[in-house]
Protein backbone atom coordinates (compact mmCIF):
# COMPACT_ATOMS: atom_id res chain seq x y z
CA UNK A 1 0.00 0.00 0.00
CA UNK A 2 1.14 3.62 -0.58
CA UNK A 3 2.37 5.94 2.50
CA UNK A 4 -0.62 6.63 4.35
CA UNK A 5 -0.70 8.32 8.07
CA UNK A 6 -2.37 6.38 10.89
CA UNK A 7 -4.21 8.67 13.29
CA UNK A 8 -4.94 6.67 16.60
CA UNK A 9 -9.07 7.02 17.35
CA UNK A 10 -8.71 5.52 21.52
CA UNK A 11 -11.48 7.96 22.05
CA UNK A 12 -9.59 11.03 23.56
CA UNK A 13 -10.75 13.95 22.16
CA UNK A 14 -10.53 15.85 18.94
CA UNK A 15 -9.06 14.32 15.85
CA UNK A 16 -10.76 16.00 13.31
CA UNK A 17 -8.25 18.86 13.44
CA UNK A 18 -5.19 16.48 12.76
CA UNK A 19 -7.22 14.85 9.88
CA UNK A 20 -7.89 18.59 8.62
CA UNK A 21 -3.80 19.90 8.71
CA UNK A 22 -3.28 16.19 5.94
CA UNK A 23 -5.88 16.88 4.43
CA UNK A 24 -4.83 20.53 3.44
CA UNK A 25 -1.35 18.64 3.10
CA UNK A 26 -2.78 16.44 0.45
CA UNK A 27 -1.46 13.00 2.38
CA UNK A 28 -3.35 10.04 2.88
CA UNK A 29 -4.45 9.04 6.44
CA UNK A 30 -6.92 6.44 8.02
CA UNK A 31 -8.07 6.99 11.79
CA UNK A 32 -8.49 4.09 13.12
CA UNK A 33 -8.08 1.75 16.40
CA UNK A 34 -7.46 -1.56 14.11
CA UNK A 35 -4.26 -2.76 14.84
CA UNK A 36 -3.34 -4.31 11.10
CA UNK A 37 -3.84 -0.95 10.01
CA UNK A 38 -1.74 1.13 12.94
CA UNK A 39 0.94 -1.82 12.08
CA UNK A 40 1.28 -1.22 8.27
CA UNK A 41 1.22 2.77 8.60
CA UNK A 42 4.25 4.86 7.52
CA UNK A 43 3.80 7.21 10.42
CA UNK A 44 1.55 6.93 13.44
CA UNK A 45 -0.24 9.93 15.10
CA UNK A 46 -1.37 9.31 19.05
CA UNK A 47 -3.46 12.91 19.56
CA UNK A 48 -5.89 13.29 22.51
CA UNK A 49 -6.85 16.01 25.19
CA UNK A 50 -8.40 14.45 28.50
CA UNK A 51 -7.09 12.41 31.48
CA UNK A 52 -4.08 10.70 31.60
CA UNK A 53 -5.73 7.48 33.64
CA UNK A 54 -8.42 7.16 30.93
CA UNK A 55 -6.57 7.14 28.21
CA UNK A 56 -4.61 4.64 29.23
CA UNK A 57 -7.38 2.25 29.99
CA UNK A 58 -8.73 3.25 26.56
CA UNK A 59 -5.40 1.96 25.13
CA UNK A 60 -5.72 -0.94 26.82
CA UNK A 61 -9.08 -1.99 26.35
CA UNK A 62 -8.70 -1.67 22.94
CA UNK A 63 -5.95 -3.53 22.91
CA UNK A 64 -3.45 -1.01 21.33
CA UNK A 65 -0.46 -1.39 24.00
CA UNK A 66 0.50 -4.22 22.34
CA UNK A 67 1.22 -2.42 18.35
CA UNK A 68 2.40 1.08 19.97
CA UNK A 69 5.19 -1.40 20.77
CA UNK A 70 5.81 -2.53 18.43
CA UNK A 71 5.88 0.00 15.82
CA UNK A 72 8.55 1.78 18.61
CA UNK A 73 10.99 -1.17 18.13
CA UNK A 74 10.40 -1.33 14.18
CA UNK A 75 11.31 1.92 13.55
CA UNK A 76 7.81 3.44 12.19
CA UNK A 77 7.58 7.23 13.38
CA UNK A 78 5.25 7.88 16.31
CA UNK A 79 4.05 11.68 16.91
CA UNK A 80 2.57 12.29 19.89
CA UNK A 81 0.85 15.13 20.45
CA UNK A 82 -0.45 17.04 24.22
CA UNK A 83 -1.60 13.74 25.94
CA UNK A 84 0.20 11.65 23.58
CA UNK A 85 3.37 13.14 24.79
CA UNK A 86 2.41 12.68 28.43
CA UNK A 87 1.04 9.25 27.66
CA UNK A 88 4.46 8.19 26.09
CA UNK A 89 6.42 8.59 29.47
CA UNK A 90 6.86 5.82 32.20
CA UNK A 91 4.74 7.42 34.50
CA UNK A 92 2.44 10.62 35.59
CA UNK A 93 1.10 12.39 38.38
CA UNK A 94 -2.03 12.96 37.52
CA UNK A 95 -4.88 12.64 40.07
CA UNK A 96 -2.42 10.03 41.68
CA UNK A 97 0.32 8.31 39.94
CA UNK A 98 -0.03 6.28 36.87
CA UNK A 99 2.11 3.87 34.66
CA UNK A 100 2.63 5.37 30.98
CA UNK A 101 3.60 3.57 27.56
CA UNK A 102 7.33 4.16 28.99
CA UNK A 103 8.83 4.86 25.70
CA UNK A 104 10.87 7.19 27.35
CA UNK A 105 11.83 7.86 30.96
CA UNK A 106 10.58 10.43 33.13
CA UNK A 107 7.71 11.57 34.71
CA UNK A 108 4.51 13.71 33.96
CA UNK A 109 3.87 16.54 36.85
CA UNK A 110 1.06 19.44 37.57
CA UNK A 111 2.31 22.98 37.13
CA UNK A 112 2.89 24.41 41.12
CA UNK A 113 0.32 26.92 41.69
CA UNK A 114 2.78 28.14 43.33
CA UNK A 115 4.97 29.64 40.63
CA UNK A 116 2.16 30.11 37.77
CA UNK A 117 -0.50 31.83 38.36
CA UNK A 118 -3.01 30.56 36.39
CA UNK A 119 -3.34 26.67 35.54
CA UNK A 120 -4.30 25.13 33.01
CA UNK A 121 -1.21 26.99 30.67
CA UNK A 122 -3.84 27.93 27.87
CA UNK A 123 -2.63 29.90 24.64
CA UNK A 124 0.20 30.55 22.71
CA UNK A 125 3.81 30.37 23.78
CA UNK A 126 7.34 30.14 22.22
CA UNK A 127 9.01 26.99 21.98
CA UNK A 128 12.92 27.50 21.85
CA UNK A 129 14.56 24.87 19.83
CA UNK A 130 17.36 23.17 21.28
CA UNK A 131 18.70 22.35 17.82
CA UNK A 132 17.46 25.01 15.18
CA UNK A 133 19.20 22.62 12.49
CA UNK A 134 16.75 19.88 13.10
CA UNK A 135 14.55 18.95 10.79
CA UNK A 136 11.50 19.61 12.14
CA UNK A 137 12.42 23.26 12.30
CA UNK A 138 12.68 23.44 9.00
CA UNK A 139 10.77 26.92 7.37
CA UNK A 140 10.04 27.99 11.13
CA UNK A 141 11.99 30.50 13.23
CA UNK A 142 13.36 29.61 16.92
CA UNK A 143 11.01 31.05 18.85
CA UNK A 144 7.88 30.59 17.03
CA UNK A 145 4.52 30.22 18.76
CA UNK A 146 2.61 27.44 18.98
CA UNK A 147 -0.77 26.58 20.90
CA UNK A 148 -1.06 24.88 24.17
CA UNK A 149 -3.50 23.98 26.35
CA UNK A 150 -2.43 21.42 29.46
CA UNK A 151 -2.24 21.44 33.53
CA UNK A 152 0.61 18.68 33.55
CA UNK A 153 4.17 18.74 31.93
CA UNK A 154 6.77 15.74 31.31
CA UNK A 155 10.10 15.47 33.01
CA UNK A 156 12.56 13.20 30.80
CA UNK A 157 15.57 11.93 32.74
CA UNK A 158 17.72 12.42 30.41
CA UNK A 159 17.95 15.46 29.08
CA UNK A 160 19.35 15.54 25.75
CA UNK A 161 15.68 13.89 24.54
CA UNK A 162 14.88 17.17 24.80
CA UNK A 163 14.56 19.24 21.12
CA UNK A 164 12.31 22.62 22.38
CA UNK A 165 11.98 24.25 25.77
CA UNK A 166 8.67 26.76 26.81
CA UNK A 167 8.59 29.14 29.61
CA UNK A 168 5.37 29.47 31.54
CA UNK A 169 6.29 31.81 34.13
CA UNK A 170 8.77 30.56 36.55
CA UNK A 171 8.31 27.45 34.89
CA UNK A 172 10.49 26.00 32.20
CA UNK A 173 9.03 22.56 30.48
CA UNK A 174 10.12 20.52 27.71
CA UNK A 175 7.86 21.23 24.86
CA UNK A 176 9.22 18.73 22.58
CA UNK A 177 10.95 15.62 23.22
CA UNK A 178 12.06 13.06 20.49
CA UNK A 179 13.88 9.43 21.01
CA UNK A 180 14.76 7.52 17.85
CA UNK A 181 11.77 7.39 16.44
CA UNK A 182 9.20 8.75 18.68
CA UNK A 183 8.85 12.31 18.68
CA UNK A 184 5.82 14.85 20.73
CA UNK A 185 5.00 17.61 21.10
CA UNK A 186 3.65 18.83 24.25
CA UNK A 187 1.24 22.00 22.29
CA UNK A 188 -0.74 21.40 19.47
CA UNK A 189 0.84 21.83 15.79
CA UNK A 190 -2.95 21.05 14.85
CA UNK A 191 -3.90 24.32 16.34
CA UNK A 192 -1.13 26.12 15.70
CA UNK A 193 -1.41 28.09 12.21
CA UNK A 194 0.97 27.80 9.73
CA UNK A 195 3.73 27.20 12.24
CA UNK A 196 1.92 24.21 13.25
CA UNK A 197 1.19 22.70 9.76
CA UNK A 198 4.98 23.16 9.06
CA UNK A 199 5.74 20.73 11.86
CA UNK A 200 3.52 18.06 9.99
CA UNK A 201 5.10 19.20 6.51
CA UNK A 202 8.59 18.67 8.39
CA UNK A 203 8.00 15.10 9.88
CA UNK A 204 6.10 14.27 6.74
CA UNK A 205 9.06 14.83 4.24
CA UNK A 206 11.48 13.20 6.31
CA UNK A 207 9.72 10.45 6.89
CA UNK A 208 8.43 10.16 3.24
CA UNK A 209 12.47 9.43 2.46
CA UNK B 1 9.67 35.45 26.42
CA UNK B 2 6.08 35.00 28.30
CA UNK B 3 2.55 33.44 27.41
CA UNK B 4 0.95 35.79 24.76
CA UNK B 5 -2.63 37.64 25.40
CA UNK B 6 -4.93 36.39 23.27
CA UNK B 7 -7.29 38.43 20.87
CA UNK B 8 -10.34 36.13 19.28
CA UNK B 9 -13.12 37.44 16.50
CA UNK B 10 -16.54 36.24 17.96
CA UNK B 11 -19.00 35.15 15.47
CA UNK B 12 -22.67 35.56 16.83
CA UNK B 13 -24.70 33.30 15.09
CA UNK B 14 -27.98 33.81 14.24
CA UNK B 15 -30.03 32.00 11.49
CA UNK B 16 -26.49 30.98 9.59
CA UNK B 17 -25.18 34.54 9.35
CA UNK B 18 -23.05 36.62 11.93
CA UNK B 19 -25.10 39.31 13.35
CA UNK B 20 -24.15 41.88 15.63
CA UNK B 21 -26.21 43.71 18.13
CA UNK B 22 -25.90 46.43 21.16
CA UNK B 23 -26.32 45.17 24.18
CA UNK B 24 -27.68 42.14 23.50
CA UNK B 25 -30.57 43.58 21.06
CA UNK B 26 -30.63 45.16 17.62
CA UNK B 27 -28.92 42.27 15.76
CA UNK B 28 -27.41 43.90 12.45
CA UNK B 29 -26.10 41.51 9.68
CA UNK B 30 -22.62 41.25 9.69
CA UNK B 31 -21.61 38.59 6.91
CA UNK B 32 -21.24 34.79 6.29
CA UNK B 33 -19.39 32.53 9.34
CA UNK B 34 -17.36 30.60 7.00
CA UNK B 35 -15.56 33.24 5.10
CA UNK B 36 -15.25 35.73 7.92
CA UNK B 37 -13.70 32.51 9.40
CA UNK B 38 -11.27 31.91 6.97
CA UNK B 39 -10.47 35.71 7.25
CA UNK B 40 -9.80 35.70 10.32
CA UNK B 41 -7.42 32.69 10.51
CA UNK B 42 -5.17 34.11 8.09
CA UNK B 43 -5.20 37.78 9.29
CA UNK B 44 -3.87 36.38 12.51
CA UNK B 45 -6.28 35.67 14.99
CA UNK B 46 -5.64 33.91 18.31
CA UNK B 47 -8.84 31.43 18.49
CA UNK B 48 -12.11 32.10 16.86
CA UNK B 49 -15.74 31.86 18.83
CA UNK B 50 -18.55 30.69 16.74
CA UNK B 51 -21.61 31.17 18.98
CA UNK B 52 -24.68 30.48 17.88
CA UNK B 53 -26.51 33.46 20.08
CA UNK B 54 -30.71 32.36 19.36
CA UNK B 55 -30.29 27.99 20.57
CA UNK B 56 -30.78 28.38 23.65
CA UNK B 57 -33.67 30.91 23.91
CA UNK B 58 -35.71 29.12 20.97
CA UNK B 59 -35.01 26.03 22.50
CA UNK B 60 -32.99 24.50 19.21
CA UNK B 61 -29.94 22.55 18.97
CA UNK B 62 -26.46 24.57 17.20
CA UNK B 63 -26.38 24.14 13.62
CA UNK B 64 -23.62 21.21 13.41
CA UNK B 65 -23.38 21.51 9.54
CA UNK B 66 -22.45 25.38 10.07
CA UNK B 67 -20.04 24.38 13.01
CA UNK B 68 -18.17 21.76 10.92
CA UNK B 69 -18.12 24.17 7.98
CA UNK B 70 -17.34 26.91 9.71
CA UNK B 71 -14.33 25.35 11.47
CA UNK B 72 -12.73 23.54 8.50
CA UNK B 73 -11.43 26.86 7.62
CA UNK B 74 -9.58 27.19 10.56
CA UNK B 75 -6.04 26.31 11.80
CA UNK B 76 -6.40 27.96 15.22
CA UNK B 77 -8.18 26.78 18.45
CA UNK B 78 -12.08 27.12 17.86
CA UNK B 79 -14.67 27.08 20.64
CA UNK B 80 -18.43 26.56 19.78
CA UNK B 81 -21.43 27.57 22.04
CA UNK B 82 -24.86 28.14 21.73
CA UNK B 83 -27.89 25.89 23.57
CA UNK B 84 -25.67 23.25 24.29
CA UNK B 85 -27.67 21.30 26.77
CA UNK B 86 -25.80 17.63 27.31
CA UNK B 87 -23.08 15.81 27.12
CA UNK B 88 -24.16 14.34 23.52
CA UNK B 89 -24.37 17.78 22.15
CA UNK B 90 -21.10 18.38 23.43
CA UNK B 91 -19.89 15.12 21.48
CA UNK B 92 -21.42 16.46 18.87
CA UNK B 93 -19.96 19.59 18.83
CA UNK B 94 -16.02 17.86 19.13
CA UNK B 95 -16.89 15.59 16.49
CA UNK B 96 -17.91 18.54 14.17
CA UNK B 97 -14.33 20.04 15.06
CA UNK B 98 -15.00 22.35 17.76
CA UNK B 99 -12.13 22.26 20.22
CA UNK B 100 -13.60 23.86 22.96
CA UNK B 101 -17.07 24.40 24.40
CA UNK B 102 -18.73 27.34 25.72
CA UNK B 103 -21.65 26.64 28.57
CA UNK B 104 -23.94 29.26 29.43
CA UNK B 105 -27.34 28.76 30.09
CA UNK B 106 -27.49 24.81 30.14
CA UNK B 107 -25.08 25.48 33.44
CA UNK B 108 -26.80 28.01 35.63
CA UNK B 109 -29.85 25.67 35.41
CA UNK B 110 -27.64 22.67 35.96
CA UNK B 111 -24.38 23.25 37.31
CA UNK B 112 -23.54 19.93 38.15
CA UNK B 113 -23.29 19.49 33.93
CA UNK B 114 -20.54 21.78 34.17
CA UNK B 115 -18.52 19.16 36.49
CA UNK B 116 -19.29 16.38 34.14
CA UNK B 117 -18.72 17.60 31.04
CA UNK B 118 -15.25 18.28 32.48
CA UNK B 119 -14.72 14.82 33.72
CA UNK B 120 -15.44 13.32 30.25
CA UNK B 121 -14.02 15.84 27.66
CA UNK B 122 -11.36 17.39 30.22
CA UNK B 123 -11.25 21.10 32.02
CA UNK B 124 -9.19 22.53 28.85
CA UNK B 125 -12.10 21.88 26.36
CA UNK B 126 -15.03 23.54 28.89
CA UNK B 127 -15.34 27.69 28.48
CA UNK B 128 -18.12 28.67 30.58
CA UNK B 129 -19.42 32.00 29.29
CA UNK B 130 -21.35 34.15 31.79
CA UNK B 131 -23.38 37.33 30.55
CA UNK B 132 -23.47 39.54 33.36
CA UNK B 133 -25.64 42.98 33.72
CA UNK B 134 -24.76 45.41 36.55
CA UNK B 135 -27.36 46.36 39.10
CA UNK B 136 -27.27 49.27 40.36
CA UNK B 137 -28.40 49.51 44.50
CA UNK B 138 -30.45 51.95 45.78
CA UNK B 139 -30.61 52.36 49.89
CA UNK B 140 -33.64 50.50 50.25
CA UNK B 141 -32.05 46.72 49.01
CA UNK B 142 -28.38 47.25 50.63
CA UNK B 143 -28.44 44.07 52.62
CA UNK B 144 -28.97 41.88 49.81
CA UNK B 145 -26.08 38.89 49.53
CA UNK B 146 -23.97 40.09 46.65
CA UNK B 147 -20.43 41.04 45.64
CA UNK B 148 -21.11 44.76 45.65
CA UNK B 149 -18.35 47.35 44.13
CA UNK B 150 -18.76 51.43 44.06
CA UNK B 151 -18.22 53.29 40.80
CA UNK B 152 -18.50 57.23 41.08
CA UNK B 153 -20.57 56.94 44.10
CA UNK B 154 -22.77 54.25 42.75
CA UNK B 155 -23.04 50.84 44.08
CA UNK B 156 -23.71 48.15 42.41
CA UNK B 157 -23.10 44.18 41.68
CA UNK B 158 -23.43 42.30 38.80
CA UNK B 159 -26.35 39.68 38.22
CA UNK B 160 -26.11 36.92 35.84
CA UNK B 161 -28.28 36.39 32.41
CA UNK B 162 -28.94 33.48 30.72
CA UNK B 163 -31.09 32.64 27.58
CA UNK B 164 -29.08 35.26 25.63
CA UNK B 165 -29.29 37.74 27.63
CA UNK B 166 -33.11 37.80 27.95
CA UNK B 167 -33.62 36.11 31.62
CA UNK B 168 -32.23 37.31 34.82
CA UNK B 169 -31.44 34.92 37.28
CA UNK B 170 -30.78 36.98 40.44
CA UNK B 171 -27.19 34.90 40.58
CA UNK B 172 -24.42 37.02 41.60
CA UNK B 173 -22.04 36.89 39.08
CA UNK B 174 -18.18 36.68 40.50
CA UNK B 175 -19.70 34.04 43.28
CA UNK B 176 -20.95 32.18 40.02
CA UNK B 177 -17.75 32.51 38.06
CA UNK B 178 -15.94 30.72 41.08
CA UNK B 179 -18.45 28.33 41.91
CA UNK B 180 -17.98 27.64 37.73
CA UNK B 181 -13.98 27.36 38.26
CA UNK B 182 -14.29 25.03 41.74
CA UNK B 183 -16.98 22.56 39.06
CA UNK B 184 -13.99 22.49 36.90
CA UNK B 185 -14.45 25.22 33.71
CA UNK B 186 -11.20 25.60 31.79
CA UNK B 187 -12.03 29.39 31.12
CA UNK B 188 -14.03 31.98 31.77
CA UNK B 189 -15.65 33.87 28.98
CA UNK B 190 -17.07 37.23 31.02
CA UNK B 191 -19.65 39.43 28.96
CA UNK B 192 -20.91 42.69 30.04
CA UNK B 193 -23.96 43.14 28.70
CA UNK B 194 -24.09 46.59 29.50
CA UNK B 195 -20.80 47.17 27.43
CA UNK B 196 -21.65 44.63 24.58
CA UNK B 197 -21.68 46.61 21.24
CA UNK B 198 -21.83 50.09 23.14
CA UNK B 199 -18.18 50.28 21.64
CA UNK B 200 -16.85 52.65 24.51
CA UNK B 201 -14.26 49.69 26.34
CA UNK B 202 -14.73 47.08 27.89
CA UNK B 203 -15.90 46.47 31.70
CA UNK B 204 -12.71 46.94 33.79
CA UNK B 205 -14.05 46.34 36.87
CA UNK B 206 -15.78 43.24 36.33
CA UNK B 207 -13.18 41.39 34.11
CA UNK B 208 -9.95 42.16 36.67
CA UNK B 209 -12.20 41.25 39.92
CA UNK B 210 -12.78 38.51 38.18
CA UNK B 211 -9.18 37.78 37.17
CA UNK B 212 -7.86 38.82 40.47
CA UNK B 213 -10.14 35.87 42.25
CA UNK B 214 -9.84 32.86 39.81
CA UNK B 215 -6.93 30.74 38.81
CA UNK B 216 -8.13 30.38 35.34
CA UNK B 217 -7.92 32.30 32.30
CA UNK B 218 -10.41 34.94 31.91
CA UNK B 219 -11.71 36.02 28.18
CA UNK B 220 -13.10 39.68 28.49
CA UNK B 221 -16.59 40.88 26.03
CA UNK B 222 -18.05 43.11 25.18
CA UNK B 223 -17.50 46.75 24.67
CA UNK B 224 -14.43 46.85 22.03
CA UNK B 225 -14.41 50.17 20.17
CA UNK B 226 -10.70 51.10 19.36
CA UNK B 227 -7.20 49.54 20.59
CA UNK B 228 -7.07 51.92 23.68
CA UNK B 229 -9.73 49.87 24.85
CA UNK B 230 -8.04 46.52 23.88
CA UNK B 231 -5.00 47.24 25.78
CA UNK B 232 -6.87 48.58 28.46
CA UNK B 233 -8.47 45.10 29.66
CA UNK B 234 -5.75 43.44 29.33
CA UNK B 235 -3.23 46.28 31.45
CA UNK B 236 -5.79 47.25 33.99
CA UNK B 237 -8.38 44.40 33.90
CA UNK B 238 -6.06 42.00 33.86
CA UNK B 239 -7.33 39.81 30.87
CA UNK B 240 -5.81 36.88 29.61
CA UNK B 241 -7.98 37.15 26.19
CA UNK B 242 -9.86 40.07 24.90
CA UNK B 243 -13.26 39.39 22.19
CA UNK B 244 -14.15 41.29 20.22
CA UNK B 245 -16.77 41.67 17.47
CA UNK B 246 -17.85 44.76 15.21
CA UNK B 247 -14.69 46.59 14.96
CA UNK B 248 -13.36 43.00 13.02
CA UNK B 249 -16.47 42.40 11.22
CA UNK B 250 -16.85 45.99 10.16
CA UNK B 251 -12.92 45.90 9.19
CA UNK B 252 -12.73 49.16 11.37
CA UNK B 253 -9.48 47.92 12.67
CA UNK B 254 -7.41 45.41 11.73
CA UNK B 255 -5.86 42.04 14.18
CA UNK B 256 -2.79 43.04 12.73
CA UNK B 257 -3.00 46.73 13.86
CA UNK B 258 -4.67 45.75 17.21
CA UNK B 259 -1.83 43.41 17.64
CA UNK B 260 0.80 45.60 16.87
CA UNK B 261 -0.95 48.69 19.27
CA UNK B 262 -0.90 46.18 22.15
CA UNK B 263 2.92 45.38 21.38
CA UNK B 264 3.93 48.98 21.44
CA UNK B 265 2.24 49.19 24.74
CA UNK B 266 4.35 46.24 26.09
CA UNK B 267 1.75 43.67 25.48
CA UNK B 268 2.73 40.29 24.62
CA UNK B 269 1.25 39.24 21.48
CA UNK B 270 1.86 36.42 18.68
CA UNK B 271 2.42 38.01 15.48
CA UNK B 272 3.28 35.58 12.62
Amino acid sequence: MNFYIAIIDFNMGNLKSVSKILQYLNVQYLITSNQKDIANANIVILPGVGAFKDAIKNLKKMKLIEVLNEIVSNGTLLFGICLGLQLFFKKSFENGKHDGLNFIEGKVVPFDIDKVKKVPHVGWNNVNFINSNHYLFNGIPNNAYFYFVHSYYAIPEKKELIIGTTQYEKTEFASIVMKNNVIATQFHPEKSGKNGIQIFKNIIEHWKK
Amino acid sequence: MPLTKRIIPCLDINNGRVVKGTQFINLKDAGNPIELAKFYDKEGADELLFLDITASSNKRNILIDLVEKTGDQVFIPFTVGGGLRTIKDIREILRAGADKVSLNTAAVKKPRFIKEAAKIFGSQCIVVSIDAKRVIINSSNKKIKKEIKTEQDISFWWEVYINGGRTPTKMDAIKWAEKVEKLGAGEILITSMDKDGVKKGYDIELTRTLSDRLNIPIIASGGAGNPTHIVDVFKKGKADAALAASIFHYKEYSIKLIKDFCIKNGIPMRVN
